[in-house]
């Protein structure tokens, strides 16, 4: 086993370089320079935004460039933004924990939800509630987040005046009213992510769980005499949750970079919307720390998702 | 110099018209600034007929002071004389692009300028009329109040004395020279260097007084330390920080200023919190405690907030389909408000060959195109180009149908163009250039089809708008192939990329431009013809003229227009520069935008001028009850 963690953490090591020399190469080709919004402004003629383009480094070599990048990297040091000056790990501090309160919540919703109605709905297949659940997870799974969103807006923000449609980060009120203001303003996100990760994730358990009742061996526990909640939970269950923690694990990476588009709609600031901009003004450092980030927890998750088999599967061993 | 008050109080009076006045003043041998508040004056008065006694007490019994713009101040609504500081509370702002650095001299963009205006301060700021009201300033320099030398080389602003930064050391001269020295330094990469670079020292006599000595004569001398990029900054917390660790300091997120306000809170690309600079000069304001400053999102969702749900009081730059716009007004929480701009959306005619690579380089300076460099063609074009249908279906309260480049300041308009569509005109003016149309219905010449490509950025409204020259220069004749690409690209300063801007590898592009000082002479420079400004690989394509248009007869004005000093012929100058530009159809101006935001109704105060920052009187804003 400990050898086994140890090839595979060496693996990673030229994964994870590769990945970083794949997306910087792509960044440094790709045209464009963070000051073209200053563009036609006659006050910054085009040789001052040259110069501080030089500045930037931008006209270096890419091979040079990207050295720069991994050596100060290396040392633990994202850059500093081209955009605000600061350093990028101040950045990711003030994002990390709004995306961690929204898009965790929403997919800790969607687990709790989902994991229990997708296998209900296969126990009771083609009942009435089953039914219900597949058609909720058909249309949750069939529309997309920035639908929902402008949906939720329209009907929660603008017609019942219920709910804000702009997240603040400032909330500064005390007490129980300041703590119903911060959830309020994140029931709208949540919803919209929460719903759709749950759909996806109830038609993934449900179709595990169907594949399971089926087997010989949950027909074995029945006839043993177990009653039906051990058969279900400890023999069929079980195993069904083996592709469905695959799934669960490898989604965690996301909540840490962010939903680009729910926190667009709702003006979160996580880290999606961190990256979109940082894209948008191509803010090659930041983007860079976010994309590194982002490949280093899939790699990791990858790697724990792995190590759940072997827990929930005995059979699967590692050498 | 009682002469000119007398002259400036009968404008006011309306006793003259704007022509006496002006040929008046000339007479006087008054500076720019001081005829453009004096015409001001006179349009106040146009404008507005008030009963002439009312209008006679404030003129007649107390002298206007020699810093005639100054009335723009006392014009802006002052507070109930019970106001107390702060009682306001809240105020929430939206921008839709968020503010990522609140040091304006590193700023890159106008969220940027936008949010750092609460905070820091110029000598003075431009109101919509183009007059400079007095902000860290005691005065306005003048001729007559010997601020401004007679050759304009020498300027001497005097300080107000009373006023402290946000941490209680007093504001004097030295941190204006030392504003001066910060920007100046090349490795500081300020943004707004370009400005600085006319100055040739300056001096402080005393802690009160700045004089600025300029290189050569001046006229635009209030480009220096005014507006947007004017601010001034506060030494004993820069001084270690010139040069290359100007990037460093703690500063550019969280300034000291000498503004209304300072920041409690900042997160780059998110919010700014600010809350009262208790230091602040004028007792009885701010009227907010606290102002919010929320950027992200989209156009239509902040209008949505400001117009129909009434989340934010303010929001910034509304974008939005015309319809839209209307519709969401209707909801009667918020109101939108339109202010004339400076910019024109316009087409650029490339005038050399996009087609031929000579030396590495395409549309060379010196490779005549192959029709557009035939005037008759180009005015062909214009002729085509249905310029109300444009502004008034795409643009609505956002724009109007121009024939100008220059349309702000005022007195720098031209009434000498005009525009029109007619079809037919333009089609027999292509037949007597000898473009004549082919078996396929496009014209061509010697073997050469006229098929141009016009692009443009990603941008809905540029699309339709596209497709509405397509559509009529097709009917001509010409093939036009559309292209289209990102903004951040198109405006890039790469010189290794062939789609932006400055490259201009097609035959016609379009965008939006406009002066950024009452004395547009960095906006002019768009067409002057020396090589070095002509866009190109020599200077990688870091020049000015996009076109590659060369007019000896413009190249004279706009050097004359450099140190030009005497108001009348500043006027005649700048018009006869746009004339050119317009007749000879080196670029088609198609609309003269708008700025168009929207308040909630009970936010009062508000005074957006088209040449400094919607921030720039927010001590001055309220909410009536």
């Amino acid at each position: 086993m400990t050898q086994y963690l140890i090839r595979r953490i060496l693996i990673s090591i030229p994964t994870l370089v590769a990945i970083s020399i794949v997306i910087f190469t792509i960044l440094a080709l790709a045209p464009g320079d963070p000051l073209s919004e200053l563009a036609m402004n006659p006050a910054v003629p085009p040789e001052v935004r040259q110069r501080i383009r030089q500045s930037m480094g931008l006209d270096d070599p890419i091979p040079v460039r990207y050295v720069k990048w991994a050596s100060s990297m290396l040392r633990g040091d994202f850059g500093y933004s081209f955009r605000s000056k600061s350093p990028v790990s101040d950045l990711i501090r003030q994002r990390l924990p709004t995306t961690l309160y929204v898009i965790g919540t929403a997919y800790l919703v969607s687990v709790l939800i989902a994991i229990p109605v997708g296998v209900l709905s296969a126990v009771r297949q083609y009942s009435i509630f089953d039914n219900i659940a597949t058609t909720l997870a058909f249309i949750g799974f069939s529309l997309p987040t920035f639908v929902t969103g402008i949906l939720f807006i329209l009907v929660f923000s603008v017609k019942l005046g219920w709910l804000p449609m702009i997240y603040r980060t400032t909330i500064e009120v005390e007490g129980l009213a300041g703590l119903w203001m911060k959830i309020k303003q994140a029931l709208m996100p949540i919803a919209v992510l929460g719903l759709f990760e749950t759909a996806a994730l109830t038609r993934y358990t449900r179709a595990a769980m169907l594949e399971t009742i089926h087997q010989d061996y949950v027909r074995t526990a029945r006839a043993k005499g177990l009653s039906e909640r051990v058969v279900i939970m400890r023999h069929a269950m079980r195993n069904a949750l083996i592709p469905v923690v695959t799934i669960v694990a490898l989604s965690i990476p996301g909540i840490f970079t962010g939903a680009v588009i729910t926190e667009q709609i709702f003006r979160v600031p996580g880290m999606g919307s961190l990256l979109i901009s940082a894209i948008r003004d191509n803010d090659t450092p930041v983007i860079m720390a976010i994309t590194i980030i982002f490949s280093t927890l899939v790699v990791l998750f990858n790697l724990i998702a792995d190590i759940l088999y072997g827990v929930l599967d005995p059979r699967i061993k590692y050498e | 110099m009682e002469t000119l008050r007398e002259l400036e109080a009968a404008a006011r009076l309306g006793q003259l018209s704007r022509r006496d006045v002006l040929k008046r003043a000339a007479a006087l041998g008054a500076s720019a600034p001081v005829i453009a508040s004096l015409l001001a004056a006179c349009a106040r008065q146009e404008a507005t007929p008030t009963p002439a006694s009312a209008a006679q007490t404030p003129a007649a019994a107390k002298p206007p002071p020699a810093a005639s713009p100054t009335p723009a101040a006392a014009a802006s609504p002052t507070p109930a004389p019970a106001a107390k500081r702060g009682q306001g509370g809240l105020v929430k702002l939206l921008w839709w692009q968020a503010p990522t650095i609140l040091n304006p001299h590193l700023a890159q963009g106008s969220k940027d300028f936008n949010a750092s205006r609460l905070v820091l301060e110029p000598l003075a700021d431009i109101n919509d009329k183009g007059e400079l009201v007095p902000v860290l300033a005691a005065e306005i320099p003048s001729v007559e109040n010997g601020g401004v030398r007679k050759d304009a080389k020498t300027v001497t602003w005097k300080l107000k004395k009373d006023v402290k930064w946000s941490d209680g050391q007093p504001f004097t001269s030295k941190d204006v020279k030392f504003t001066y020295e910060y920007v100046i330094d090349e490795k500081t990469t300020a943004t707004t260097i370009a400005n600085y670079t006319v100055i040739e020292s300056i001096e402080t006599p005393d802690d009160f007084t700045v004089v600025i000595r300029f290189k050569d004569p001046n006229p635009a001398w209030m480009n220096v330390f005014v507006g947007p990029y004017g601010r001034i900054l506060p030494q004993h917390i820069l001084k270690d920080y010139v040069g290359e660790k100007a990037r460093t300091a703690p500063f550019n997120l969280n300034p000291i200023g000498t503004g209304p306000y300072k920041v409690k809170e900042f997160k780059p690309g998110d919010v700014v919190v600010y809350e009262m600079n208790e230091n602040y000069r004028e007792l009885d304001k701010p009227y907010f405690a606290q102002v919010e400053f929320k950027g992200g999102g989209d156009a239509t969702t902040a209008a949505r907030a400001v117009l129909q749900t009434g989340e934010v009081d303010y929001a910034w730059n509304l974008q939005v389909e015309a319809q839209v716009l209307d519709q969401l007004e209707k909801a009667g929480v918020g109101v939108v408000e339109v202010i004339e701009g400076v910019n024109v959306e316009r087409i650029l005619v490339n005038m050399t060959d996009p087609r031929k690579e000579v030396d590495g380089e395409r549309s060379k300076l010196g490779v005549p195109h192959p029709w557009q460099s035939d005037l008759r063609v180009r005015q062909a074009y214009a002729l085509a180009c249905q310029r109300d249908v444009i502004a008034n279906t795409l643009y609505g309260r956002a724009g109007k149908a121009t024939s100008n480049i220059l349309v702000a300041p005022e007195r720098f308009v031209s009434k000498n163009t005009s525009w029109k569509l007619d079809l037919d005109a333009a089609a027999k003016l292509l037949d007597e250039a000898g473009w004549t149309k082919g078996p396929d219905g496009v014209r061509q010449k010697d073997g050469v089809r006229m098929e141009v490509v016009y692009q443009t950025t990603i941008n809905p409204v540029r699309q339709k708008t596209q497709e509405i020259i397509k559509s009529a220069f097709e009917k001509l004749g010409i093939k036009v192939e559309l292209k289209s690409i990102e903004a951040s690209v198109f405006f890039s300063s790469d010189p290794g990329n062939p789609d932006t801007a400055a490259h201009f590898y097609t035959d016609l592009e379009m965008f939006t431009n406009g002066p950024s000082s009452t004395y547009p002479i960095d906006y002019m420079v768009s067409w002057y013809g020396k090589p070095d400004n002509i866009a190109q690989k020599a200077n990688n394509w870091s020049g000015n003229n996009y076109e590659r248009w060369q007019n000896e007869e413009y190249d004279k004005l706009y050097e004359q227009a450099l140190v030009e000093l005497d108001p009348k012929k500043q006027e005649e100058l700048f018009i006869k520069m746009n004339d050119l530009v317009v007749n000879n159809v080196v670029v088609i101006p198609l609309v003269h935008r708008n700025s168009v935001s929207g308040r909630k109704k009970d936010l009062t105060g508000l005074e957006l001028s088209r040449w400094t920052d919607e921030t720039w009187n927010i001590a001055n804003w309220r909410r009536s009850s």
